[in-house]
């Protein structure tokens, strides 16, 4: 289990699951951020070699379980319709970040994730017993995750909300969000997440520290 | 592995590895709206694409493609129905989808339909084919949106297997086996070209490589520049499989009009709108004025300007993409016949000529 109470010495390790439309590019910002980065889609590595050397050189592919197995932090990239035959198994005992989304007029209908009660990482967290999920990275577009990046000082540098139960993770991904170039803003719980949704304050808004907050507490008030 | 499709052109007509410079047109077939900012009928919109279609012949723009949709805003349904009407009034101009959504279609149907407008174009018909980012057509015809990939991945492979021409034989997942099957009209020259439009997802790249597809990348948000490693990979994938050199293309949504304040103007109320409608739909917030004016500038993906702002970012983005077609995605939810027609022509006459001259 994270105990989350102190953050390793090294740069925590990442494994990216998926190597669709946003894992490459989480993996090339990672990179580029000075993390080592393996990544994995399902089955194995060589299929998605060329894609790894060309949009994220120096991430190493591997199979899902071998990237797992070394990461301090494992970054779940994948379609969320996928997500259903995802196995638990894999991931036991890690730090998860969800980056998926719920939103059904374009994924269709997801009985999993119907339940009006609960937000998308909370049925996540369900399901993944045995990890500690971390919702961040879903409410910016993989096309701008890139581009927006700017250094800590930067007048318009853009914030992402990081939302845990776990507080020594929610500040261990705060961090990684930090050095991928961007103002983290913490969110105590999964539940509270939810503000990060689809439809929600902030989902596809590119908002400075100050924006991002109010528009929360609006919200949440 | 499928033998590779045709360039868009014979390959004579081009050096090896050198692919002619191609400027063209989308449409999605956007309601237009009259001059007292009423809507337009269905049929009266489609009526007036097909003027488009014509007028975009006349002043020498290369291709002209219509994407499909099935919504209230997007009537155009049956995109090689209005191709077909444009076909038999005009000589020159290269006709095609922008894309078909191939996951929610029957590929020997598209073959069918493409090959018999290439029969009545005399040669001119194209196919773009797409996973589709508009899903309105998976319900409509129930397919299930969690097979999506699947479809789009078997689709592909049969409609190629289908466009090298000959009796085809093939099993799947997604419809029905075919055995020694022939497949009608036989194109005259040969197969017609086929692209396959990617948004976003590595593995449409590799999968355009492996099947012979030459590829475009649609282009409707952000830097430009961030698709230079999906050229990249596209060659290397070609490269890799042992395929011969394939062109790549853009499509990206803009507007022209005589200056670039005129046509900010006109575009910015129209996109704002119709931004506004996506955003309900896919959750994102609505835009601002500031990510409106970063979109139109030199590192959005907007296209909106006068004659000369629009032509030099072509350009520039051709080269930095290394790609050899550009089609500007022309049009906007509520914007009159009128202004598109004017649109067309400036493009035609201004734009093209000037792309030219800048990659000469």
């Amino acid at each position: 289990m994270t105990d989350g109470t102190s953050a390793p010495p090294r740069p925590p390790r990442l494994a990216v699951l998926g190597a669709g439309h946003t894992g490459p590019v989480i993996a090339r910002v990672a990179i580029t951020a000075g993390y080592p980065v393996t990544i994995a889609a399902a089955g194995d590595p060589e299929r998605i070699a060329l894609i790894t050397q060309v949009l994220a050189p120096g991430a190493e592919p591997r199979w899902a379980a071998d990237a797992v197995t070394d990461a301090d932090i494992v970054v779940l990239a994948i379609p969320l319709h996928r997500f259903t035959t995802f196995d638990p198994a894999l991931v036991a005992g890690k730090l998860v970040v969800d980056t998926m989304n719920y939103w059904p007029p374009t994924d269709g209908v997801q009985e999993m994730f119907e339940d009006q009660r609960y937000g998308s990482s909370e049925i996540v967290q369900r399901r993944l017993a045995r990890s500690t999920v971390v919702k961040t990275l879903n409410h910016i577009g993989y096309h701008e995750l890139e581009e927006q990046s700017r250094p800590a000082d930067s007048p318009d540098r853009r914030a992402l909300g990081v939302a845990g139960d776990d507080p020594g993770a929610v500040k261990l991904v705060a961090e990684v969000i930090e050095r991928f170039g961007y103002d983290a803003v913490r969110l105590d719980s999964l539940r509270a997440g939810r503000l990060l949704e689809p439809g929600g304050p902030v989902f596809g808004a590119s908002l400075r520290r100050a924006g991002f907050e109010l528009a929360i507490s609006t919200e949440a008030g | 592995m499928p033998t590779a499709l045709p360039d868009a052109v014979p390959a004579s007509a081009a050096e090896p590895g050198k692919f002619p410079l191609i400027l063209g047109l989308d449409t999605f077939g956007d309601v237009t709206h009259d001059k007292l900012d009423r809507p337009l009928s269905h049929a009266q919109t489609i009526r007036n694409v097909v003027e488009e279609g014509v007028l975009a012949d006349q002043v020498g723009v290369d291709f002209f493609g219509i994407g499909e949709h099935h919504t209230t805003d997007f009537p155009l349904s049956a995109a090689d129905v209005a191709l077909a009407a444009i076909a038999a009034r005009t000589t020159r101009i290269r006709l095609g989808s922008a894309v078909t959504v191939l996951g929610s279609d029957d590929p020997i149907r598209v073959f069918q339909r493409y090959s018999t407008l290439d029969a009545i174009s005399h040669g001119r018909a194209e196919v773009i084919l797409g996973r589709g980012s508009s899903i309105d057509s998976f319900p409509l015809f129930g397919f299930d949106l969690g097979d999506y990939e699947k479809l789009f991945e078997e689709k592909a492979q049969l409609f190629a297997e289908v466009l090298k021409g000959g009796p085809v034989t093939w099993q799947g997942k997604t419809r029905p086996p075919l055995r020694d099957q022939d497949v009608v009209p036989y194109p005259e020259s040969g197969p017609f070209p086929a692209w396959i439009g990617v948004g976003g997802s590595p593995q449409s790249v590799i999968r355009a490589a492996r099947y012979g597809y030459s590829l475009m990348l649609a282009i409707i948000g952000g830097s430009p520049a961030r698709f230079a490693p999906f050229s990249q990979l596209f060659h290397q994938a070609l490269e890799q499989l042992g395929q011969p050199a394939r062109p790549i293309g853009v499509h990206s949504p803009g507007h022209v009009a005589a200056t670039d304040e005129q046509a900010r103007e006109e575009f910015w109320p129209r996109y704002l709108e119709a931004i506004r409608k996506v955003s309900r739909v896919r959750g994102f917030a609505v835009p601002t004025k500031e990510s409106f004016r970063y979109e139109i500038g030199p590192q959005g993906a907007l296209y909106v300007g006068s004659p000369e702002t629009v032509a030099r970012k072509i350009a520039t983005n051709l080269t930095a993409l290394r790609a050899t077609r550009f089609d500007l995605k022309y049009g906007m939810g509520g914007l009159s016949h009128e202004a598109l027609m004017t649109n067309i022509e400036l493009y035609g006459t201004r734009v093209i000529p000037r792309v030219r001259e800048l990659l000469a």
